[in-house]
């Protein structure tokens, strides 16, 4: 199978919709001429024209809002933010607006509108640029949240948000966008809502989401040498969850880690750590732990960030710990 | 009192065959039974709140109505679209929605225009291209530049009335909207409908001038105040502007000059204004003004007033009876409004 980068599976998905939906334009800052922030949409203008491709000034209100109008018209707008960071500038017209319309409507109208971009933490770039907004949005009900982990599974992700006829927030990250995998030249989806097991194992479950899953990745492979065996769900979507695949999963290996970039106070991780103990209880033979970012904005000098982040060593060490092993 | 200008500035008609629909005896009779229903539709939701029947905030659009006359005068209703913020009761009315249906969404009814999940503040009716019904002071600019993006987008000749209070003329997103607007010369109208108060705030106090029509001098979009207590005002500097939209030239800015009787909502003191204001301003009553014009002309004799009057007053008492009769909705329909997918997944929020 041929392979290709992340930023390639992104800008794939969009034009295959746009080739056989006229109804969907791409907007947002710098998508058009600059091919896209983290050249994500590159080509695009020049396949599809201005009309279809559209750059805007820097007003995440004020085009987010135009893309949530525009949607009671017909359209099926795609809008980017350059990273979910600035979305906080429009997150008025997502919750209010795109998230509401059809519930205060009472039905009349639906909000058929893709909100994408990169979102967490990208190397260095401090307090403002590194935050993962995935709880905030998924605590929204309306709302739709898919946060894909690598190339295959975005694009076949990312087509199946275009073509759903409710608002998706779909999340990437500047870190993934170099990022190459196995995509098939051929026409798929990936249904939104379903968990993906991306490594089957016995002993103890990880859950984790977005590009922060390739540190379980590692601690995985290093646990293997111990002779520990890791199952790690992929959640693909965060909102709606897929609490059916954890609790099968915590059934088999009566453990879990959860492993999420997000400040711990009230994330995705204590919401999946509510649902396990009320619907699995009986099955756990260790508490859940979560592995988090620290409580505080994200520092920039590398050995604060080195503690803030999490990494590998800290999923292994939380293995250990629910398998009441020496670390 | 304050001065009242006129939108002064003649539309160079391009289109040499296109004039405004004609201000006939037959509009200021329609305008003064529409008008006077309007107010009458909002004096029994004063009434019915007292009472208790409809609850949430209400807020009232008595003393603004020749606005919506003269705006659906211009307007062609059978492909123009109309948003707003949270004084929205009668604009759905005006452009074709049932008043009995919007009565019943107030009482929080199954038969209401959102089967009851919006009350007071979201009206919506999609049928008659009225989108909202927005509590969000200043959220609905970008929907409306969006709703006319669309119409560019899919090269329909619609145009989109965008209103907002002068409260909202404050909020970023008018910025932001009129900016790409005009940049990408969106068919839309954006109209503040400046009634002097941002709740109890006066415009003076709100910025450094009060002539909120020059916000549109930045974008170097056409803009003007406008005397918004006589529809006949309204209807030229609305036809002036919706020509312009449909023609392709862009937006246009309207400082509509209007004034509220009531309070902000149902529970404002008012502190912030004298009863002499008030009554200065009623001396221009909207309503008045098109009753002594139909007299002054001999339109209709106090007779046929009468017979309009007493219309006015049944189809009120039928839009209460209606909603009162009506049932309240199944708890089914909270989760059925939120997302298009018939089988999302929500999570369960009691688990005993």
């Amino acid at each position: 199978m041929r392979t290709i980068q992340f930023r390639e599976a992104i800008a794939e998905a969009m034009s295959e919709e746009m080739r056989h939906d006229e109804s969907i334009y791409l907007m947002g800052e710098e998508v058009a001429e600059y091919n896209g922030a983290y050249k994500a949409s590159k080509g695009m203008l020049d396949e599809f024209g201005p009309e279809r491709v559209w750059d805007t000034p820097i007003s995440e209100a004020g085009f987010s809002g135009i893309g949530v109008g525009s949607t009671m018209t017909g359209t099926r707008p795609i809008i980017e933010f350059m990273t979910f960071n600035f979305s906080l500038v429009g997150i008025d017209q997502i919750i209010n607006n795109a998230a509401k319309i059809r519930q205060m409507s009472g039905g009349q109208f639906n909000c058929p509108i893709v909100f994408r971009g990169p979102t967490a933490s990208a190397g260095q770039l401090a307090a403002t640029h590194s935050q993962a907004f995935e709880s905030w949005y998924a605590n929204c009900p309306g709302l739709k949240v898919i946060v894909p982990s690598n190339p295959y599974d975005a694009k076949g992700l990312l087509k199946s948000a275009i073509r759903d006829d409710d608002p998706v927030i779909f999340m990437e990250s500047e870190q993934m966008y170099g990022d190459k995998g196995e995509v098939p030249e051929e026409e798929y989806t990936i249904p939104i809502g379903k968990a993906d097991i991306k490594r089957e194992g016995d002993d103890v479950t990880i859950v984790s989401f977005g590009k922060i899953i390739k540190e379980a990745y590692k601690a995985a492979e290093q646990l293997e040498k111990d002779g520990i065996s890791c199952e790690i769900i992929d959640l693909r979507t965060v909102r709606p969850l897929d609490y059916e695949a954890i609790i099968k999963s915590v059934k088999k290996t009566n453990r879990l880690v959860i492993l999420e970039e997000a400040w711990p106070f009230g994330n995705v991780s204590t919401e999946i750590t509510y649902h396990i103990q009320e619907n699995a209880f009986d099955y756990l033979d260790a508490p859940i732990l979560k592995i988090n970012t620290a409580d505080t904005p994200a520092p920039y000098s590398p050995v604060l960030l080195k503690e803030w982040l999490p990494n590998s060593e800290d999923v292994v060490k939380a293995v250990k710990k629910v398998l009441y092993k020496d670390a | 009192m304050k001065t009242l200008f006129l939108f002064g500035v003649r539309r160079r008609r391009y289109l040499n065959f296109y004039q405004m629909k004609k201000i006939t005896k037959e509009t200021y009779l329609k305008w003064y039974e529409d008008m006077l229903f309007w107010r009458k539709f909002e004096d029994k939701l004063a009434q019915v709140y007292i009472q208790q029947k409809v609850r949430g905030f209400l807020h009232l659009y008595n003393g603004q109505e020749a606005i919506l006359a003269g705006a659906l005068h211009a307007m062609d209703l059978k492909k123009d679209r109309m948003i707003t913020a949270y004084r929205n009761h009668v604009q759905p009315i005006g452009m074709g929605e049932d008043p009995k249906r919007v009565m019943a969404e107030l009482y929080g009814k199954k038969t209401g225009t959102s089967q009851g999940l919006g009350g007071s503040m979201h009206i919506f009716s999609k049928e008659h291209r009225f989108y909202g019904g927005h509590g969000i002071v200043g959220g609905q600019i970008p929907l409306g530049a969006g709703l006319a993006f669309g119409d560019k987008y899919f090269k329909r000749d619609n145009v989109t009335l965008c209103f907002f209070g002068d409260g909202a003329s404050r909020q970023g997103t008018l910025h932001e909207s009129f900016n790409m607007a005009m940049n990408w010369k969106l068919p839309v109208v954006f109209c503040v409908e400046n009634n002097g108060y941002a709740m109890g705030t006066s415009v003076k106090r709100t910025a450094n001038h009060e002539d909120i029509w020059k916000l549109g001098l930045g974008y170097e979009m056409p803009c003007g105040p406008v005397d918004a207590m006589n529809p006949e005002k309204v209807a030229e500097a609305m036809d002036e502007a919706i020509d312009r939209a449909r023609r392709g030239d862009g937006p246009t800015f309207l400082d509509l000059k209007t004034y509220r009787y009531r309070g902000h909502s149902m529970s404002d003191a008012q502190h912030y204004r004298t009863k002499d204001e008030v009554k200065e301003y009623q001396k221009i009553d909207p309503i008045t003004q098109v009753l002594d014009k139909i007299k002054e002309n001999e339109w209709a004799s106090e007779d046929e007033i009468k017979t309009i009057d007493k219309r006015v007053k049944d189809l009120v008492s039928e839009c209460e009876k209606f909603a009162e009769e009506s049932d309240y909705p199944e708890t089914s329909v909270m989760y059925d409004s939120v997302y298009e997918q018939k089988d999302y997944p929500f999570t369960p929020h009691k688990t005993v």
